[in-house]
């Protein structure tokens, strides 16, 4: 008979060793699934595995990871901040949009002139969207008591028929010959995210996810906000015991996560997408939450499953244009590797135990 | 009818043994039950008893060893088989719906129930034969706690049960409540139904019972008469080694440390209780115990005191300062210090370490910050100096505070505001859970803050405790709190009227 026990204390050796077991997993099922296609399973595999970081294309793949994997990184760190908190940001994607629309639209307002201070401006306004995107659901928490899951959520799509009356309306191009979408800002110097190395993908925002990492660590392992925001998430009524003021902790971390998010949102307009479009966003702040607990809400754990799942992305993408793949088949995959790790985690905090059948 | 049946032996135990990981809960447990008995279950926290009675009840399975019921062998899988054997257990942790009546509540725990007209005449006709009145009709969220626990020994009473296991059972009950309680098991067992009763308030035992098994660390240690021996002696059985008495000498009153004024807070759930009008005034030296049964207000008046919830201006006042509208950690830097009942998820967070439980509370008073960077071995440190003061039996600071044992949490809760010098101290239910020697500990502890011109309040269940460390005795009782009075000048039969009394009942006279 097998039996679950409870451990005593949270395996440390598990926590990590999961997402690991979540990938190979995620590698076998997505095999299975690639064969029922009628795709070579392991051919697929290596495409999306293999082939961006050391296969014959890869220079070009190499420097797509880090363009995929910075906002990944950056939304995720937010996030994992507020979910160890228990707080529940699930509208990352909306406040992307809201702070690529803010910053996008301080460079089309002060378009022709050119200054240096004018990206450092479309940052602070970036993230000031994402952060007054996430205010909303933040207020609506703390004086109604609404769930702040479904707000999140709900605003996304608000703030997608945002995106799109801008992108028709009031940002769309003058000068586009009445395409929809907005000016080129890699056309436009003082506002351009440039890459900052050739051939790497080194953005601003990838710089910034890196900061970010950082910053929540010691955040988290080292300040005293971190420490509260730890047992907040851990035992609420212990939280209000040392003092923590459950409201402040809302508006902190939703505002924490929705500005990350929203600038993620600007270095991706200002820099690799360059414009406003109907379909500028593409799922980083959904995906982020995967990358946020396959990273197991550890900031150098996001580092690593930011790279992973990006890594997804570009050989998604490649396989679809080698190997026909249909797109909805690279989701199917990401979506497994969630699913993998919540379905092994119980390993973390319980053990397996084989046993004969009781007398 | 129920007849006596002598001395025939009900229930046989022997080498009963059961192991969970990494401890032996009973080793080779053996003794026997005669019908008509009342036989105590008697042992500190971790001794067994609950498996053991488990076992008997179905809920456990042994792993080894063997029972007999009226001479036939005894195995039962689940608690269903062990109730229909004539075997019927009280828990200490009240199974009942708040929102439905005694009698749905009584219906629900039976197999087939009769029509709820029937079984509220079942009610009313047990609950008159064994003294214990209560009306099927009432909705249990407006119970007390004695009446509630009347509910769960009702419905043990209609299945006509040969054994009547209790599991501390007169925890949450008044001296009178526990007078009326004992009128009934004394005219169970005179109608020859054994009763298997589980406590460790010795002077209950020596007053109730005739046998008494003791265990130790799983094992029977020791049986005994328990009229036959003093409740020292019998404490002394229980721990295996000799028991300090707390040494409350040299204690002065001084100037007012704490003043609390017409006191009003509103409840936080539907059946959550209100505080009103609750005032006092504590000095320095001295110990105010607060008794009441748990759920009168004692968690909210807590609350109020830590700074959890805030009060109307000028109700809380500490050394001269309206501290009403201040939260825990103004309250923490001006030396008010609270540690609530709930250890885990309250007092203390479980999956953290217990340097980071003793972040929780000791950051500003002990610095364990610097420009709000946590200093990790100051915490460390301090941690490791309230394991080593209080003797808390863990691995080292870095395990998480729920790998630690109920009683040693508690020693390191209490020791973390201890140790960070209060000028008030507020305890909610100090021991409650902890074994013999730690709660001398704890209480020990207390007394010291206490001489060295701290305040402290204990808010306490267990009457015998506040009467060992209080010099003032207050009650708190649906959410008002009597007049606090000289400790010294009460009786626990007096202590029990101001808790209320019995909640409008009378003892019956035992039939014996």
């Amino acid at each position: 008979m097998i039996m679950l026990v409870k451990r005593p204390t949270p395996s440390i050796f598990w926590s990590w060793a999961t997402p690991v077991i979540a990938v190979l997993a995620t590698m076998i099922a997505g095999g299975v699934l690639f064969a029922a296609l009628g795709k070579n399973p392991l051919d697929a595999i290596r495409t999306i595995f293999w082939d961006p970081i050391l296969g014959p294309n890869a220079g070009y793949f190499r420097g797509q990871l880090l363009v995929k994997a910075g906002p990944l990184i950056l939304i995720a760190s937010g996030l994992a901040v507020g979910f160890r908190a228990g707080i529940w940001n699930i509208g990352a994607e909306g406040q992307y949009i809201m702070g690529a629309i803010a910053g996008a639209a301080v460079a089309l307002a002060a378009y022709p002139a050119e200054s240096v201070l004018l990206f450092p401006t479309m940052v602070i306004v970036g993230g000031l969207g994402g952060w007054a995107w996430a205010m909303i659901p933040a207020l609506l928490k703390n004086r109604f008591g609404t769930s702040e899951i479904l707000v999140s959520l709900m605003l996304v799509y608000v703030a997608q028929n945002l995106l799109a009356y801008m992108a028709f309306g009031p940002l769309k191009n003058p000068q586009g010959f009445g395409f929809p979408g907005s000016r080129n800002l890699q056309q436009y110097a003082s506002a351009h995210n440039p890459e900052l190395i050739a051939r790497t993908g080194m953005h601003w925002g990838v710089v910034a996810a890196f900061i970010a990492v950082i910053a929540t660590y010691v955040l988290m392992a080292r300040h005293i906000a971190g420490f509260r925001i730890r047992v907040a998430g851990d035992a609420p009524k212990a939280a209000r015991f040392a003092g923590v003021a459950p409201t402040k902790m809302v508006v902190f971390c939703l505002g924490l996560s929705g500005a990350l998010a929203g600038l993620a949102g600007l270095f991706e307009v200002s820099g690799p997408s360059g414009q406003i479009t109907d379909s500028f966003n593409a799922g980083y702040g959904f995906t982020a939450i995967i990358v946020a607990f396959l990273g197991r809400l550890h900031p150098v754990g996001i580092l690593l499953a930011g790279l992973i799942m990006a890594l997804t992305y570009i050989g998604g993408d490649s396989a679809q244009l080698s190997l026909g793949l249909p797109a909805a088949a690279i989701q199917v995959f990401q979506a497994m590797l969630l699913f993998f790790l919540l379905g092994f985690d119980f390993l973390t905090n319980y053990r397996v135990k084989l046993k004969g059948t009781r007398a | 009818m129920r007849r006596v049946t002598g001395n025939d032996k009900l229930l046989t135990i022997e080498g009963l043994t059961k192991a969970y990981p990494g401890v032996l809960a009973n080793d080779r447990v053996g003794f026997a039950v005669a019908a008509g008995e009342v036989h105590a279950l008697l042992g500190e926290n971790g001794a067994g008893k609950s498996t053991l009675v488990k076992m008997i009840y179905g809920l456990v399975k042994p792993d080894a060893g063997s029972m007999e019921l009226l001479g036939a062998p005894y195995a039962p899988p689940e608690p269903r088989a062990a109730r229909s054997a004539g075997v019927a257990m009280v828990f200490q942790h009240f199974s009942l719906f708040e929102a439905l009546n005694v009698a749905e509540n009584v219906a629900l725990g039976m197999e087939n129930p009769p029509p709820m007209r029937t079984l509220a005449a079942r009610i009313r006709e047990v609950s008159d034969a064994y003294g214990l009145p209560l009306d099927p009709d009432r909705t249990v969220g407006d119970l007390s706690a004695g009446e509630r626990q009347r509910v769960e020994i009702i419905r043990c009473l209609l299945q006509d049960p040969k054994l009547l296991i209790m599991d501390e059972p007169t925890s949450v009950l008044t001296p009178q409540e526990v007078d009326i309680l004992f009128g009934t098991l004394r005219k169970l067992s005179s109608e020859g139904t054994a009763i298997l009763y589980i406590s460790h308030k010795l002077e209950e035992i020596r007053g109730l019972c005739d046998h008494a098994t003791i265990l130790r660390g799983g094992r029977v240690v020791a049986t005994c008469i328990p009229r036959d021996k003093t409740a020292h002696e019998l404490a002394e059985m229980m721990v295996g080694t000799e028991l300090k008495l707390t040494d409350r000498a040299g204690r002065q009153a001084g100037d007012v440390a704490l003043e609390v004024v017409g006191l009003n807070l509103p409840p936080t759930s539907a059946f959550g209780p209100t505080l009103k009008n609750i005032g006092f005034s504590l000095r320095k030296g001295e110990v105010l115990g607060i008794g009441g049964v748990a759920g009168n207000g004692q968690e909210e008046l807590l609350a109020a005191l830590s700074g959890e919830r805030p009060s109307t201006p000028g109700s809380v006042i500490l050394a001269g300062e309206d501290i009403s509208g201040f939260g825990p950690n103004r309250r923490r830097a001006r030396g008010l210090l609270a540690a609530p009942e709930e250890r885990l998820g309250h007092a203390a967070a479980p999956d953290m370490s217990l340097i980071d439980n003793a972040i929780l509370t000791g950051a500003k008073r002990k610095k364990l910050t610097r420009n709000g960077f946590l200093n990790m071995r100051a915490a460390r440190d301090f941690a490791q100096a309230i394991i080593s003061a209080f003797d808390v039996r863990t691995p080292g600071p870095h395990v998480a505070a729920r790998a630690l044992s109920g009683g040693n949490l508690q020693k390191f809760v209490i020791g973390r505001e201890v140790l960070q010098d209060p000028a008030v101290l507020v305890v909610n239910q100090p021991t409650w859970g902890v074994d013999a020697a730690a709660a001398t500990a704890i209480r020990q502890a207390l007394l010291d803050l206490a001489a060295k011109g701290a305040a402290v309040i204990a808010i306490s269940q267990d009457l015998d405790e506040l009467v060992e460390i209080s010099d003032r005795f207050a009650a708190l009782n649906e959410g008002r709190l009597s007049e606090p009075v000289a400790a010294a000048s009460l009786t626990l039969e007096q202590i029990g009227l101001m808790l209320g009394g019995a909640h409008g009942m009378k003892p019956v006279e035992a039939v014996l």
